[in-house]
């Protein structure tokens, strides 16, 4: 076989394994993912058992037993709130205003928060507003 | 003084304005004196911009508020060291900081190649000015630093207290340094193809600038991950968080180029490959500036949405599309001279681990932006978790590390069996007697991480074996004792052994982290004084709790400090004490006579006892519901009384602390992880000093590059 009919298969070959792969990737992607809903798509329709991201900020007046939190969820422009059971680690900025992130589940009339999977996102730095409660 | 800070941003917009016009009429026309015109504005560029960088850092070490940035980024009450890194806790002040850093690169830069490549520095100039012009134009126009406050308020926000740690103050520096030094390299790609002079000269001095910046960046994502493992409260220290991710594309792309252009330098093949990867790496620098402060990423760096996104999205795009007519347009450039012999050979490996480096790449692209691609395929936003990037990273990390040992000791051109069996039996039985070794202590059971282990054992046994038979060479060349033989050797050819020992160190770190996370053990538990836990053979002892108000034991600026005292140890013999606390930092004067000295933000301080086989990690939650009822009291107080009122909730607690959780961590080899960084820093260090016969190889390269464009092979 001459060399340039050998470059061609293993040209053709390390083409079609890259294809496979990044095809098999991108599926995986899509089912492997969680959905990221807002409060209100969330009470909106919700399967049982199936988990999404919520993405909201902290209503005031949540408590915390032990090693579980209670706590709300509300949209960014304040309409609906999601009851949120959370047990797990909480970030150190946690609290009332603050835009976090946690992976729940439906369970009931409300929601069970994924074990550690709750995320606060940095409290405004690089916008004006000065800081809130 | 803010007007004379934003005045030498506006002069800087207007030099690099200059700048651009200078450089590529100098170009052009082929007039020496605009091009030297044009290299004169980015120096100027520089010295307006430390201005500019000046007045702002005064403004903070002086806790000026009548500077908007200031009044929400610092207080009186931030300790000095972290007042004067908090200029670059602010979107404007860290603009501010990466227009400086590549002010001054830039400038370094093009000092040191004033009298080289004169066909393409002009270019390279006036992009790296246009890169200038782009942040300058956002903090004259976007994001000012020196915005003045109408009335400047006696007291300020503060520094964020996550922020107040050592690693946290050098973490954007260096990040920074490595995405302004990256765009180095991409201005001089876009300098040679705009000058059709892609030669040999152009590498050589390319490859050092990305090396440089390489070794930069990699450096910031270490302490970032050092400082999420030490300070955060959630004992990990990487969470493939979208703006983790987006520091780690252009390392991943940049690190491939160093590989690959080693193969153009010696059979110039891949050509087209690697103007592609400095490009990129451009590119994804940029993007990594733009991920951090968008918004459009749901991050625990996320800052909120912010007024920036359009121009960012728009100067990439741009970038991007100019980089792909450049290539387009210039093929002809950049036909490859030598084709690939067999598979295996050295130039096989070198391509096939640029091919896992920028799989590995793409894999992180594609999870960092999946919410985004979801959005736009389905309607609906998604996003994919560490379990995801975890099962497609760790095969392809382990295929790089494997590669890291074949690639150094494999021939060039065609392997054939004989050299095959006399360079990789070494090697192969020491990865071989690793994986025997393990299997008697659990670790068969997982099979990646003994891969992991067995692999790593291969680099060390081939570089070794490259060591041993160097040293015993130079011996007989030059009957030198062997630690001189092997620092003359070292000296000869730094390039190669810097590269070495940047494998091991690649490889240590990677033994800690597949170490770490395979075998960890965590555990949770809710305690009062005097009752013990056990965790992974560890016995740990609650002894007592700790409360002091205004000692500031951290420099961080704390008012209170709730912690506790715990006693490790393994077999009744004592490990160590830890001392996890929570740090309470002073809110604002609504939340009470005691609210406001704690019920700002509060922060974790790790107890964590690093050891060279284990580390055992702790931190401390004390019970917030009795700390708020607690605090509830005290706001009944008059606000006279609140200093007391503090004194005596700390002393309440020390006393009759109520249960506190404790998440306690026994992890493996961490300390592997930042050894091995420390290797590969080492190693990076060899590798980017001078060598000795520098300017000789410098003027043989460019005699060369010169001969080669006269043959019309350039």
């Amino acid at each position: 076989m001459d060399p340039a009919r050998k470059r061609t298969i293993r040209l053709t070959v390390a083409l079609t394994a890259a294809v496979l792969l990044a095809g098999a990737l991108i599926y995986t992607s899509f089912s492997a993912s969680s959905p990221a809903k807002t409060p209100s798509q969330l009470m909106a329709g919700a399967e049982a058992g199936r988990s999404y991201q919520l993405t909201g900020k902290v209503a005031p007046g949540y408590v915390r037993r032990g090693n579980t939190l209670d706590f709300r969820v509300r949209d960014r422009s304040g309409r609906a709130a999601v009851p949120v059971r959370y047990t797990g680690t909480v970030p150190d900025p946690f609290r009332a205003g603050r835009e976090v992130i946690v992976t729940v589940r439906k369970q009931g009339a409300g929601f069970v928060g994924e074990r550690d999977s709750l995320v606060t996102k940095c409290p405004s730095k690089f916008t004006d507003s000065k800081r809130s409660t | 003084m803010p007007v004379l800070g934003r005045a030498c941003l506006i002069l800087a917009l207007v030099a690099c304005a200059y700048g651009i016009g200078a450089s590529l009429y100098g170009a052009r026309t082929g007039r020496r004196e605009w091009a030297d015109s044009g290299r004169r504005a980015v120096y100027a560029l520089a010295g307006l911009l430390t201005v500019s960088f000046g007045v702002l850092e005064l403004a903070f070490l002086r806790s000026d508020f009548s500077f908007a940035t200031v009044a929400t980024h610092s207080s009186t009450t931030t300790p000095g060291f972290y007042k004067g890194a908090a200029v670059w806790s602010s979107q404007e002040g860290s603009l501010l900081l990466w227009a400086w850093l590549l002010a001054m690169w830039s400038s370094l830069v093009l000092f040191s190649t004033r009298r080289r490549m004169r066909d393409i520095t002009p270019y390279a100039t006036a992009m790296l000015l246009g890169f200038g012009a782009f942040f300058c134009g956002l903090l004259v126009f976007a994001a000012s630093p020196f915005h003045v406050l109408a009335s400047a308020p006696a007291e300020g926000n503060g520094l964020n207290p996550l922020l107040r740690h050592p690693s946290m103050m050098i973490h954007p520096p260096m990040l920074y340094s490595g995405y302004t030094l990256f765009t180095v390299p991409f201005a001089f790609a876009v300098g040679a193809l705009a000058a059709r002079r892609v030669d040999a000269e152009w590498i050589r001095s390319t490859r050092r600038f990305a090396l440089a910046a390489w070794f930069f960046l990699g450096i910031g994502i270490l302490l970032g991950a050092r400082w999420s493992y030490s300070e955060l409260g959630w004992g990990g220290y990487w969470a493939w968080d979208p703006v983790e991710n987006a520091s780690l594309m252009p390392w991943l792309t940049g690190t491939a180029f160093l590989h690959s252009v080693m193969i153009q330098e010696k059979r110039g093949m891949l050509k087209v490959w690697n103007v592609s990867l400095v490009l990129a790496t451009g590119v994804l620098a940029i993007l990594g500036t733009f991920l951090v402060r968008s918004g459009i990423l749901d991050s625990i760096h996320a800052f909120g949405a912010s007024t920036l996104g359009k121009p960012f999205v728009a100067f990439i795009a741009l970038l991007a599309a100019g980089s792909i007519a450049l290539v387009v347009s210039r093929r002809d450039l950049l036909r490859t001279e030598n084709r690939l012999d067999s598979l295996l050979s050295r130039e096989a490996m070198f391509l096939l681990n640029n091919l896992v480096l920028v799989g590995l790449c793409f894999v992180v692209f594609w999870g960092t932006f999946f919410p985004l691609i979801s959005e736009a395929v389905t309607g609906q936003k998604a996003s994919v978790g560490p379990p995801w990037f975890d099962r497609y990273t760790v095969p392809l990390a382990l295929m790089l590390v494997l590669l890291s040992g074949i690639g150094p000791v494999i021939a060039w051109r065609r392997a054939t069996a004989a050299n095959t069996r006399r360079n990789f039996l070494f090697p192969s039985a020491c990865a071989a007697l690793c994986a025997v070794a393990l299997l008697p202590v659990h670790v068969a059971q997982k099979p990646l991480a003994l891969c992991m282990f067995a692999f790593a054992a291969f680099v060390a046994g081939s570089i070794g074996q490259e060591l041993v038979r160097g040293v015993r060479a130079r011996r007989a060349m030059a009957s030198e004792s062997v630690p001189l033989a092997a620092v003359q050797l070292v000296r000869r050819n730094r390039r190669r052994w810097g590269g070495y020992t940047i494998h091991v160190g690649m490889a240590v770190l990677f033994v800690g982290v597949a170490a770490s996370s395979t075998f960890q053990h965590t555990r949770d538990a809710s305690l009062v004084p005097r009752q013990t836990v056990r965790v992974d053979g560890y016995d740990v002892r609650y002894v007592k709790a700790t409360g002091r108000v205004a000692d500031d034991p951290d420099g961080t600026g704390a008012f209170m400090t709730l912690g506790a005292v715990l006693d490790v140890s393994k077999g009744g013999r004592h490990v160590a004490t830890l001392r996890p606390a929570r740090n309470y930092y002073p809110g604002d004067p609504s939340q009470g006579t005691v609210g406001q000295y704690i019920m700002g933000d509060a922060t974790s301080e790790v107890g964590l006892k690093a050891g060279a086989t284990r580390d055992f990690w702790v931190a401390v939650q004390p019970d917030a519901g009795w700390l708020m009822k607690v605090v509830a009291k005290g706001n009944d107080l008059p606000p006279s009384a609140g200093g007391l009122a503090l004194a005596a909730i700390a002393q309440r607690y020390a006393e009759r602390p109520p249960p506190a959780d404790f998440r306690l961590i026994a992890s493996p080899l961490v300390t592997w992880i930042w050894l091995g960084g420390m290797i590969v820093a080492a190693g990076g260090l060899v590798a980017l000093w001078p060598a000795p016969d520098l300017a000789r190889r410098r003027v043989t390269a460019s005699l060369r590059a010169r001969v080669a464009q006269e043959l019309g092979r350039a």
